[in-house]
């Protein structure tokens, strides 16, 4: 009996190794390695952190960072960077919030509207990119400041102060609330409307990514943007889109925070284009481009909203949250890094 | 060598009759007042080679990029099929089925075999927002053209960037040939490759030729130009300085005009006026003459540039 117990083990070793190489060929390896050790620390240190609900808070958590987050990888799939995400959430609720509260309209047509606005944004952002050449970096990064001066002068501008007044009172709220910012009883837990979104949204840029010839035109201008406008993908094209998908990430979630907060506060949003692109490097999307998947940057939000509500369960020093993400990244993007190299040599083998 | 020059002919008589794929007369090109390219011609036809040689900033990538349709030519005429066009982009080109394999390679190093080989011109099935790639057809359609070029890949899936760089040039005349090309732009397909890599690729552009398509094919290294070769187009500083049939000229003599025999001589002087030791200017000239780079043989030099042996006593 013991004897045929440990052959069998022994079949699966070579078959586990050949898992080993498969695995730790894909970009989210790392993460998910990232990902199960985060859990198992938490789940030791805060016994709060597995209950259902504590995971519902966890997930809508990482939803707010993951659909930016989706956007990000695969933009940065496609070999540009955008650092007037953060931003731009906040650009989109105020446009819509601002535009209710002035004309008076239905809330629908604010919503529309910051849709329009958001595309719009993405839109300029790789065109001015397509026009004058220069590094995603620095055209972002203009946007990124003229976004904040526009959310703030415009909203002194119309109501006199920071923030956009409630619109709770507009026609059409309740309905749009609901839409955007309600919560979902599964599983005996509420869980917050932008987790299912959230999930919807990476399996649909899973299957634009692996399965749609657009999905092929993203891998390749991240990769070999020359090479690939010589066998005929719009390299340009493309990567507009890109950047219109992170103007509609950015609306969805800029759309859930009006609705979810009422009011909007025009100087936020600074800063958090970070958290988004440190959740797509360490989800293994490679900064040059070419390299990553849609499923690795949810899986870095993942990461992020566990430290962000296990910090508080385990009653630790919140403090310490920004420390323990840049020793993450780090720690994260050498792991992909090595990881990848052993599995490309071949590791599974050295395993047996 | 004589099977090939026959068939050759035989090829050439054939298309007699129809105008050549792709001719250009006395084309000139100009950047502002810098003129590029001037007087030249080329022709070829339906299995034919047709090679360009040059040295760096001879004006080979202009002359391939009209061609390609990344340039337009200002003066001259450029007929595919006997018809004057005016190419206004690459994907025009494509359309008249005029295919063009980078130096740089054309590949995303990063992306499968298969997705680089259907790159640009994905098959896909289904419908509306149900459209997707073809995958099985694609992969087992790259596996089977490579496969008909001579390469067995294991695996269709592992990166392009694996493959060695003769290999990732076989893929890219593979994916023009799948795709319909009458002709096929090879530019310096061999310039980063080594020796027995460059021999693979030269297969793969007599392979193509027996396919009855027309290449053009671009080198500065006449040792591999020649055994593929129907004719030679010889540029330098944006004119044409020779234009030969391959009966009317031998390795030795291409060589030469290639070497460019009077500069040899003059940086054999220069040398020496730089005070290089005698031993070290005729090891150099024989390194030179030994040159046999694509295994096709010795050139002698001496004869073909006519270098003075120096007396050992000059220093």
């Amino acid at each position: 009996m013991n004897s045929t117990a440990k052959t069998v083990p022994k079949d699966e070793r070579v078959a586990s190794g050949n898992w080993f190489t498969k695995f730790f060929t894909k970009p989210e390896a790392g993460a998910v390695a990232g990902a199960v050790v985060v859990f198992a620390i938490f789940a030791i240190t805060a016994p709060q952190f597995t209950q259902p609900s504590s995971m519902a808070t966890i997930l809508y958590g990482a939803s707010t960072v993951g659909i930016m987050a989706l956007g990000v990888s695969l933009l940065m799939i496609g070999g540009e960077f955008d650092l007037s995400t953060g931003v731009a959430v906040i650009s989109s609720a105020l446009s819509a919030s601002l535009f209710v509260y002035w004309f008076g309209t239905n809330v629908w047509v604010g919503v529309l509207l910051g849709l329009v606005f958001s595309l719009g944004v993405g839109f300029i952002n790789g065109w001015l990119l397509m026009k004058t050449r220069l590094a995603s970096f620095i055209v972002t990064l203009s946007t990124f400041f003229m976004l904040t001066g526009l959310n703030l002068g415009v909203t002194r501008m119309i109501t006199g102060g920071v923030a956009s007044p409630s619109i709770a009172q507009w026609p059409g709220f309740d309905s749009a609330a609901a839409v955007f910012a309600s919560s979902v009883p599964i599983f005996g837990v509420n869980l917050r409307i932008t987790v299912i979104y959230w999930i919807a949204l990476v399996i649909l840029a899973t299957w634009i990514l692996r399965r749609t010839k657009v999905g092929n035109w993203i891998y390749a201008s991240g990769g070999a943007p020359e090479s690939a406008r010589a066998v005929g993908v719009p390299v340009w094209r493309t990567k507009i889109g890109l950047y219109m998908g992170v103007g509609f990430c950015a609306w969805l979630l800029g759309m859930h925070n009006l609705f979810a907060f009422r009011t909007v506060q025009s100087g936020e949003g600074i800063g958090n284009e970070f958290l988004y692109i440190v959740a797509a490097v360490v989800g293994g999307c490679l900064l040059t481009g070419g390299y990553g998947s849609a499923i690795g940057g949810a899986i870095g939000a993942l990461i992020y909203g566990m430290a962000l509500s296990g910090v508080v369960y385990a009653e630790w020093n919140p403090d310490w949250l920004r420390f323990f993400l840049g020793a993450m990244l780090l720690g994260a993007t050498v792991l992909n890094f090595s990881l990848q190299r052993r599995a490309a040599k071949g590791g599974g083998r050295r395993k047996t | 060598m004589n099977a090939q020059a026959e068939q050759v002919t035989s090829a050439r008589q054939a298309g007699d009759a129809d105008p050549p794929l792709v001719e250009l007369r006395e084309a000139e090109k100009r950047y502002g007042n810098i003129i590029a390219l001037r007087d030249v011609s080329l022709k070829v036809g339906a299995g034919e080679v047709m090679c360009v040689l040059g040295d760096n900033g001879a004006g080979k990538s202009t002359l391939i990029k009209i061609i390609a349709g990344l340039h337009q030519h200002d003066g001259g005429v450029f007929e595919i099929e006997g018809e004057p066009v005016k190419l206004g982009s690459p994907r025009e080109a494509l359309n008249y089925g005029i295919a063009t394999v980078y130096q740089d390679l054309a590949v995303a190093p990063l992306m499968p075999v298969w997705r680089n080989f259907f790159l640009g011109s994905e098959t896909t099935k289904g419908w509306g927002p149900f459209r997707r790639l073809d995958i099985p057809f694609m992969k087992e359609t790259a596996k089977k053209e490579l496969l008909d070029m001579g390469i067995d890949l294991r695996d269709v899936e592992q990166p392009i960037g694996t493959l060695s760089g003769g290999e990732r040039q076989c893929v890219a005349i593979a994916r023009a040939v799948y795709f319909g090309a009458k002709v096929l732009i090879l530019d310096e397909p061999t310039a980063a490759l080594g020796v027995k890599q460059s021999g693979v690729v030269l297969k793969y552009v007599i392979q193509a030729r027996e396919r009855g398509l027309g290449v053009v094919f671009i080198t500065h290294n006449p040792h591999h130009a020649y055994p593929v070769g129907n004719r030679f187009l010889l540029l330098k500083r944006g004119q044409n300085i020779g234009y030969y049939e391959k009966d009317e000229i031998t390795l030795e003599e291409l060589t030469g005009l290639m070497a460019g025999g009077a500069e040899l001589e003059q940086l054999v002087h220069e040398l020496r006026d730089a005070g290089t030791d005698t031993s070290e200017v005729r090891a150099i000239r024989d390194e030179v003459q030994h040159d046999s780079a694509a295994g096709v043989g010795k050139v002698p030099l001496t004869e073909a540039v006519k270098i003075v042996d120096l007396p050992e006593q000059e220093r």
